[in-house]
């Protein structure tokens, strides 16, 4: 039905064979066109689709450097040869990779191919008359005659054509039929849906060079403003620059967890997070405003999400004659639903000695028979810390980056813990415990809550909605609206006796074409005073 | 009061469960039946005919229609046993949607949090498109692959699956876990259906070319062209299930796509069924390719749902078990 479709489609008029017989006779040009045929052809985009679903599998067994860069480091440790050979084939980065890469790309240079002609091809089929009345009604996938005595050729033709116009047809008049054609939203739509995936991949593209996430933990009562050295971590696209953060700051007022209390089976489960923060602009007051995990705060052009929080236990040490040698909240990092958490707090200066601790918070302390404590509820209702402490060198001087959640104790010796004679401290709010060997004394004053925050900014997500949405009405349309053309034929018989022909033709699948083409006729028929049976 | 409502709930899904059953057991009787009959016999239409477009001459009054038709019908064949298993599995279906209901109603949300729920919903959405589709086009021959398929999950999910009624965590609490899991459990129910008269239709082109078509029921064109249009819409649904789980995880995790296991997987299968869809425009793959093709696409909807849910690691981790 259309000629600018890959010559392999079912509609198409190719010669079945015509692509594998097809030698390059034309030197480089016509190497070039064949090569082009070929990949701009049904066949090729079917084959690439499916390969496309079948490399995206091992992404999905393997962990992935973007979305869990510690369970690569795990299988790293767990399978180190598989890990070789699978990290060179790119397999931690499936969806970046070469070879995944190569195939969507090569996928979609074959759709603009496939594209390009037919959007030429139907922006002149919309301007132009529909083809011409076909000989032989009787030859195409519906067909219905009627007896027509009595009726002229210019009524049947006239009226043919007036009621094809008002069903939306575009009609054209022959000598004594009617030709007519509807439903080219249904190419439209096919073409949009096409070219909206070119949009999206385009648009994901530009958006991966120019946006940026970030993670920060900010404790209650602090603020942090958007300036890159501020992030704990931060990941920018190719194209990013210092400037394209906007200036901003948000402080923690509060943060409220509310877990389940009534339902015995969902006990301490988490119902609600809410953080509540004030956030500034330059030359603005401050505005109040809360964040809860799926509902993120958008400013300066960028998006805020909650996600994660915990404890912060604000630890004070002071030195043998209780000068503060450090004080401020520690966020914990939660290991359990309960919230155990797991800190770490470093004092390089102001003892005589560098100080390193390491140790648990517990939220709700449940003390196990074995002597150890467990938490047994995320909320602050019974709050233990222990701590174990060491001396010796820290290593931060070395110039080597450490991170804050992790104390290197090979270097040290520990002071207090289940390898020294001191015991691990325990401590309860409003505590202040000796540390061994006249170092100086440990605080625990109160427990704050902590937020983690991720910050992003995506410059073209609106733009890959924008697209989403037109794939989406492309489909519909290119799906279920019906193209089809319709004929109307008035045949004087020899023996002055005449029949009226009508005919129709569907792209595609169109399970009520007969339907309506006998729909069609009976109105038809009927204005001219026949009746047609079923 | 929420116990006293799972328990009903529960209650109607074993009642559901034994009744599907003897309708499973009724179907494949009417299977049966339809093999063994002969054809030759009075008033039993052969259904090759009526369904690979054979051209039928109606006369009226003056009139001549010649048609051709694609619907696979078996001529309005019915036995005694395909009644009844009609009739069980609406009764089945019904108390199977009241223990949805009520589980909705005991955790005062939406019957779909966790793995339980979810095989709870898309089993009672898959039989309503089954019944829902009988209104247009009789398909009892495939009530034993339906109900065998439907009981069979609904076992596995109150038996291995069940967990009580818990409040949602933070992350699921967003009505984009009505529209988006809904929507994926109907595009289910569509795909299951599609790929069960793909199944057929590969068994009768098989017999088509060696033993002859199974008799009363229709000859593979016809299959083929219904499987089609039930896996358009449901891929429909599927590209909408695609789009809303990126919006949402845009508003929950902070980006709209990360290769999740569950969002490759998603992925994956859209990938397929375009491929489907494609493989039925181009010369050469109709038919047994195309057919093929939609049952790995249900394969993998079914693997998503399952074994990507229970050992895949991901953020998607709300089987609730
Ligand atoms: C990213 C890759 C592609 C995807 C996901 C895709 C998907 C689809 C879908 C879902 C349809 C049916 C929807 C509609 O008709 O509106 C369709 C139809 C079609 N596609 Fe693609 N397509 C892709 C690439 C291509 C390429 C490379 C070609 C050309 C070689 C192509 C040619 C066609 C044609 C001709 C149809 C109409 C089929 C018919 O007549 O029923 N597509 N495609």
């Amino acid at each position: 039905m259309d000629s600018s479709r890959p010559s392999d489609h079912v509609d198409g008029r190719g010669h079945p064979t015509e692509n594998d017989i097809t030698q390059p006779r034309l030197g480089v040009v016509g190497y070039a066109r064949f090569v082009w045929r070929q990949l701009t052809s049904m066949r090729t985009a079917l084959f690439l689709l499916l390969l496309l679903a079948f490399a995206a599998v091992p992404g999905s067994l393997v962990p992935q450097r973007s979305a869990d860069p510690n369970g690569v480091v795990q299988y790293r440790t767990d399978n180190p040869e598989l890990y070789r050979v699978l990290d060179a084939l790119q397999v931690f980065d499936t969806y970046s990779s070469v070879w995944f890469s190569s195939i969507y790309l090569l996928l979609f240079i074959s759709l603009i191919g496939c594209v390009i002609p037919r959007t030429r091809h139907h922006f002149d089929a919309l301007r132009a008359a529909p083809p011409r009345t076909p000989a032989r009604l009787k030859r195409l996938p519906a067909f219905l005659a009627v007896d027509a005595p009595g009726i002229t050729e210019k009524d049947a033709v006239e009226s043919a054509r007036r009621l094809l116009r008002r069903l939306g047809y575009r009609v054209r008049v022959d000598s004594a039929s009617v030709s007519a054609e509807r439903g080219y939203l249904r190419e439209t739509g096919n073409l949009v849906f096409h070219g909206a995936l070119v949009g999206i991949l385009v648009a994901v593209a530009i958006g991966g060079g120019f946006s940026y996430t970030g993670q920060k933990v900010i404790v209650e009562g602090q603020a942090f403003s958007n300036v890159l050295g501020n992030y704990d971590s931060f990941n920018p696209g190719r194209y990013f620059s210092d400037d394209v953060l906007a200036p901003y700051s948000i402080r923690l007022d509060g943060f409220d967890a509310e877990y389940e209390e009534e339902n015995i089976d969902a006990y301490g489960q988490p119902i609600d997070f809410t953080a509540s923060v004030t956030t500034t602009i330059p030359g603005a007051d401050g505005q109040p405003a809360s964040i809860k995990v799926n509902e993120p705060l958008r400013i300066g052009g960028t998006e805020v999400y909650l996600l994660g929080n915990g404890y912060a236990p604000w630890i004070t040490v002071r030195d043998a004659d209780g000068e503060i040698a450090f004080s401020q909240p520690v966020p914990f990092l939660p290991q359990d639903g309960n919230l155990t958490s797991l800190g770490v707090v470093k004092v390089p200066d102001g003892l005589t000695d560098q100080l390193g601790m390491i140790g648990f918070f517990y939220p709700t302390t449940l003390p196990l028979a074995s002597g150890a404590f467990s938490s047994s509820h995320p909320d602050l209702r019974d709050p233990t810390l222990t701590l174990e402490a060491y001396r010796g060198d820290l290593g931060l001087d070395g110039g080597i980056p450490r991170s804050a959640y992790s104390l290197d104790t090979d270097a040290l010796t520990q002071v207090a813990g289940r390898t020294s004679e001191t015991p691990t401290l325990a401590l309860k709010i409003g505590d202040t415990v000796e540390l061994p060997d006249g170092l100086g004394s440990v605080e625990l004053s109160e427990v704050k809550r902590f937020v983690s925050l991720d910050i992003h900014h995506d410059p073209t997500q609106t733009w890959v909605f924008i697209f989403s949405v037109l794939v989406l009405a492309g489909l519909l349309t290119g799906l279920f609206i019906p193209r089809r053309r319709l004929w109307v034929k008035f045949v004087a018989g020899a023996d002055g006796t005449s029949t009226l022909e009508y005919a129709g033709l569907a792209r595609g699948d169109d399970p009520t074409l007969m339907a309506a083409v006998t729909a069609f006729a009976q109105k038809h028929a009927a204005g001219l005073g026949i009746k047609v049976g079923e | 009061m929420t116990a006293t409502l799972v328990s009903y709930s529960l209650l109607a899904v074993w009642s559901a469960m034994a009744i599907y059953a003897l309708a499973f057991v009724a179907f494949t009787l009417d299977l049966a039946g339809r093999a063994a009959r002969d054809p030759r016999q009075k008033g039993v239409v052969e259904g090759s005919e009526a369904a690979s477009g054979g051209s039928g001459t109606s006369g009226g009054a003056g009139t001549t229609v010649v048609q051709r038709t694609d619907a696979p019908s078996v001529g309005g064949y019915s036995s005694r046993w395909a009644k009844v298993a009609l009739a069980l599995t609406i009764i089945a279906w019904l108390l199977h949607v009241t223990a949805t209901v009520f589980r909705g109603l005991a955790a005062n949300r939406v019957p779909w949090a966790n793995m339980f729920e979810f095989s709870l919903t898309a089993t009672a959405l898959i039989v309503g498109v089954f019944l829902a589709v009988q209104l247009w086009n009789d398909l009892r021959f495939l009530g034993s692959y339906v109900i065998g398929f439907v009981v069979l999950a609904l076992g596995v999910a109150t038996v291995n699956f069940y967990v009580d009624v818990v409040p949602l965590p933070p992350a699921l609490q967003s009505a984009w876990l009505v529209i988006h899991v809904f929507v994926a459990s109907l595009a289910t129910g569509f795909f299951g259906l599609g790929a069960a008269l793909s199944i057929v239709q590969l068994i009768q082109s098989r017999r088509e070319a060696t033993k002859g078509l199974l008799r009363l029921v229709p000859a593979p064109d016809g299959l083929e062209n219904l499987a089609y249009r039930l896996n358009l819409v449901g891929f429909v649904l599927w590209t909408f299930t695609l789009m809303a789980g990126a919006i949402w995880a845009e508003r929950a995790w902070g980006r709209y796509w990360g290769w999740d296991t569950k969002e490759v997987w998603t992925f994956i299968i859209w990938v397929i069924f375009a491929g489907y869809i494609h493989a039925r425009a181009t010369r050469g793959w109709r038919g047994s390719r195309s057919a093929v093709l939609a049952i790995i696409g249900f394969s993998a909807v079914v693997f998503n749902f399952t074994v990507v849910n229970l050992f895949f690691k991901g953020l998607h981790a709300y089987s609730g078990l």
